[in-house]
């Protein structure tokens, strides 16, 4: 490929698809059921299931 | 058995190895780094007769089960204490050559002394050494505790650590002898690049080991910003350090790119060191210590996202920025001050999502005088997101370019964004490691905040006033178009500021001898230094009576 066609698709469908990747992977935490999934994910450095190590509260 | 006679043979051989090709080496900077390896090699197999596990070797006779019920953290507190040693190593080694810039007989007039081999050394040893054994341990630490997992091969972690200290005083030594492939912030040389690169790739193993191995569904955000960090670095490194030695005995190598590519390509990885080591792997950081110490989730884990993704999508087209007004082509130079702009909203978005995470407890920076480094430092971050793509502007970039506001910008982001988001690590983790109830001290966090803060705003201060004075002198024209000012007079006019920078460097040095002390009597276990709480409502008896009941009209 040439530097020129490199450079035309690098500002086309290069771009695009970079755009497109970048909105779906931010997009997917959007849907209807990411507010619950981002909430426990959160609070997930919290629940302390496993007391491993001391209390240093 | 087998094992212990395979390891010790193996350092000897290793150790013989490098004592030839010291032997045989074709310069002496060659010689020094193999005699080092040499040494650290011998020393090694010595280590390795002397304390083999025999308890371990009867243990695996019976197939105990190794201790998998805890996470492991003894690499973690080597980590927490060369964090501070290299540190103060290098705080130390930028007041001098600060000190230098305004006493040039400090450069003892020998080479090894000069402030062309002790600036990169303090480069080096506060952005790799310093940092990256912050990012090294807090990895480790946050990883094993969201993934709730114990780490991935532990002895492969114990070679990370060793093999990264390793590959810093390789690079420290060879600045001094004048070993450097002259890349700013690439500086060490062919062989040293590929130790590193071995190290960073176990790295990546034990790092994503663990996560793969974890027993939490979901994988925490800060371990995405870790991710990136150490895939984004391997991916620079290999690829800015593709170079050719000139003898598989000697130091000296040629890059494998040559003129304005290379330039790009230097740039390209100097300014993703700066997004995905000094600002990804710090986020990380950021995203588990803040809401960890002000004890309330994250503001918005959707931002935090979308904060992670954009500076993925744009950090990474930046670099060009670094080139403007030179051969590098117009677009490409417009391309990077595009991107450095669009940097802005997620920067400041990260910095609202830790900053808001204090909502509802604000009264933390009163009271917890951690909290309030985190909060300053996230204040940093801010500012000097908000000054990179403002001197990314070619317009400004003109004026700003080869000054000391480059230099005052960049302390800005790593005096207090980097150095104080650590610090604040170092405070969090040293107790809850060492198994102590608390801090050595809370005061002397405090008396640490101050001195860093104070050392920060004398230091860009005066970078600021030298940067701009510098960039006006030197492009001022007098009516017949000659220069009115000599290069020499430019840099007699800025020598007050010199002052100030290192008087500012003096006072962040005090500081972090402050917290090596504190830190160092925590580790000690010694008896919590008795001092008046941070906090305390004080009791006015005479105020302390029910209010007169309103009076019915």
């Amino acid at each position: 490929m040439s530097y020129d066609a490199l450079r035309h698709f690098a500002d086309s469908w290069g771009l695009v698809f970079m755009g497109a990747s970048y909105i779906v992977l931010v997009g997917w935490h959007f849907l209807p059921r990411g507010r619950r999934q981002s909430r426990d994910a959160a609070t997930m450095i919290f629940t302390d299931t496993d007391s491993m190590e001391a209390d240093h509260g | 058995m087998d094992r212990l006679v395979l390891r010790t043979g193996g350092w000897f051989a290793l150790a013989i190895v490098a004592f030839a090709a010291m032997i045989g080496a074709r310069d002496s900077g060659f010689a020094v780094h193999m005699g080092i390896v040499s040494a650290v090699a011998l020393g090694l197999a010595v280590h390795a007769m002397r304390h083999a596990d025999y308890a371990g070797f009867a243990r695996g006779l019976v197939k105990m089960p190794a201790d998998e019920g805890r996470y492991y953290d003894d690499v973690i507190r080597w980590g927490v204490i060369a964090t501070v040693f290299w540190g103060l190593a290098g705080f130390l080694a930028g007041l001098y050559i600060a000190l230098q810039l305004a006493f040039p007989a400090l450069n003892l007039g020998l080479e090894y002394t000069s402030f062309g081999r002790l600036r990169p050394l303090h480069t080096s040893a506060v952005i790799f050494a310093f940092g990256g054994n912050a990012l090294i341990a807090t990895s480790f630490y946050v990883v094993q505790r969201t993934c709730r997992a114990r780490l991935f091969s532990p002895a492969l972690a114990d070679f990370v650590f060793w093999g990264y200290q390793l590959f810093i005083v390789l690079a420290a030594t060879g600045y001094l002898l004048g070993v450097t492939e002259g890349k700013e912030y690439a500086e060490p040389e062919w062989y040293v690049d590929l130790w590193l690169t071995v190290v960073w790739v176990a790295y990546l193993v034990v790092f994503g080991g663990t996560v793969i191995k974890r027993s939490e569904p979901h994988i925490y955000v800060a371990n995405w910003f870790y991710l990136a960090f150490i895939l984004t670095v391997a991916m620079l490194h290999i690829v800015n350090n593709l170079s050719m030695p000139v003898s598989l005995l000697g130091s000296k190598s040629y890059s494998a790119f040559a003129g304005v590519q290379d330039a790009l390509t230097q740039w390209w990885y100097g300014h993703n060191a700066v997004g995905f080591f000094l600002t990804a792997g710090f986020l990380a950081m950021m995203y588990y210590f803040v809401p960890k110490q002000a004890q309330r989730p994250v503001y918005s884990y959707r931002l935090s996202i979308i904060h992670f993704w954009s500076l993925i999508f744009l950090y990474i087209w930046a670099g060009p920025h670094h080139l403007h007004y030179t051969a590098l082509p117009d677009w490409a130079q417009t391309l990077g001050m595009v991107f450095s702009i669009m940097l802005w909203m997620p920067s400041w978005g990260g910095m609202i999502n830790g900053l808001m995470t204090l909502n509802g407890a604000w009264d933390k920076i009163r009271t917890d005088p951690i909290i309030r480094m985190m909060v300053m430092a996230l204040a940093f971050y801010g500012m000097s997101t908000f000054e990179g793509p403002m001197m990314s502007i070619k317009a400004v970039n003109s004026l700003s370019h080869y000054t000391d506001w480059t230099i005052g910008h960049v302390h800005s982001g790593a005096l207090g964004w980097n150095g104080l988001i650590t610090f604040a690590c170092l405070y969090y983790l040293t107790p809850r490691l060492w198994k102590r109830e608390r801090l050595y001290s809370l005061r002397l966090v405090n008396w640490h905040f101050w001195l860093a803060t104070l050392g920060i705003v004398l230091y860009a201060a005066a970078m600021w006033v030298a940067g701009i004075m510098q960039g006006l002198m030197w492009r001022e024209y007098g009516a017949d178009g000659y220069l009115v000012y000599a290069f020499s007079e430019v840099v007699r006019a800025m020598w007050p500021m010199y002052l100030i920078r290192a008087a500012g460097g003096l006072l962040y040095l005090s500081g972090a001898i402050i917290m090596a002390w504190n830190i160092g009597k925590t580790i000690a276990g010694s008896p919590l230094r008795a001092e008046t709480p941070m906090h305390d409502a004080p009791h006015d008896a005479g105020a302390d009576k029910p209010l007169r009941a309103a009076q019915p009209a």
